[in-house]
């Protein structure tokens, strides 16, 4: 069960990224090229990604566990960390020089050839070469040491 | 008056944001593509690893199926290889650094009116326009 709505999950996210267009690094780079000739699309995906996940959220904080009986996530520690900052900045660096970021780099990993597969590669040393800046997750709220 | 490709992306983030819903309320977690692929990838996920790699073999055949039999996914990526390694290498260790992308920080923690997610959206896109400035119309590099 958790298998399937998983694969589903995944499914449509990949088929949501091709439809908005946000598989195509020119309609990305169009959006954050706010002095060239400049692509909202983007913000039209972001509003329409944001409404069902809004109502997700307001059905989950009615309900005891997940349909799987899977908890659902506590909210993260609250702190505006330093990584958060670093981190993002360095994301945005990336996404602007190519016009990808992590969904759409897999969604297109098996049509955009070589050089979508550099990518996917770098990505993931890139994950790796973070493991030890990355702390050990937050206590989150209820629990404390 | 909107654009198609406007009207397009708007339905291809209700999709997007049902996925992310979906995920969420069946199997109780995050929908975020760093998350998933970066805890896939260095093993640092407490549980759910195969939940993980079957989300990711959708999200990866998928957009190949509607490539091979609906229409081309063209993604205009540049063929410049060295560009495109500094640039996943700033992804990669940059959304593991900051816990999350575009789907984690944007769909999941803005609909969720998480503060951090907003901060972290705001420096992302910031961060994406200053460099598409410096290397586009300063540097002329992309």
């Amino acid at each position: 069960m958790r298998l399937v709505t998983a694969l589903i999950a995944g499914g449509l996210f990949g088929a949501g990224l091709v439809l908005s267009g946000m598989t195509d690094t020119r309609a990305v780079i169009g959006f954050l090229d706010i002095f060239g000739a400049w692509n909202p699309t983007l913000a039209f995906v972001m509003g329409g990604a944001i409404l069902p996940m809004a109502l997700a959220w307001r059905l989950a904080a009615r309900r005891p566990c997940s349909l799987s009986g899977q908890a659902f996530p506590t909210r993260p520690n609250p702190a505006i960390t330093r990584n958060l900052i670093l981190g993002s900045a360095l994301f945005g660096a990336g996404w602007g020089l190519v016009g990808l970021c992590p969904g759409p780099a897999l969604a297109t990993s098996l049509t955009g050839g070589i050089p979508a597969l550099v990518f996917l590669l770098a990505m993931g040393g890139g994950m790796l070469a973070a493991i030890p800046v990355r702390r050990p997750a937050p206590p989150t709220s209820p629990v404390r040491t | 008056m909107l654009e198609p490709e406007w009207i397009a992306g708007l339905l291809g983030g209700l999709m997007i944001g049902t996925a992310a819903a979906l995920f969420l309320l069946a199997n109780g977690r995050i929908m975020g593509a760093s998350g998933i692929a970066g805890d896939a990838l260095d093993g640092t996920d407490r549980g759910g690893r195969a939940e993980r790699l079957v989300f990711l073999a959708g999200l990866v055949t998928v957009p190949f199926l509607i490539d091979r039999f609906l229409i081309p996914v063209v993604s205009h990526l540049t063929p410049n290889l060295a560009l495109i390694a500094i640039a996943g290498v700033l992804v990669g260790l940059g959304t593991r650094m900051a816990n999350g992308c575009t789907s984690g920080h944007g769909v999941c923690g803005l609909s969720r009116l998480s503060l951090r997610g907003a901060v972290a959206v705001a420096v992302f896109m910031g961060s994406g326009a200053a460099t598409v400035a410096l290397f586009r119309h300063v540097w002329s590099v992309i």
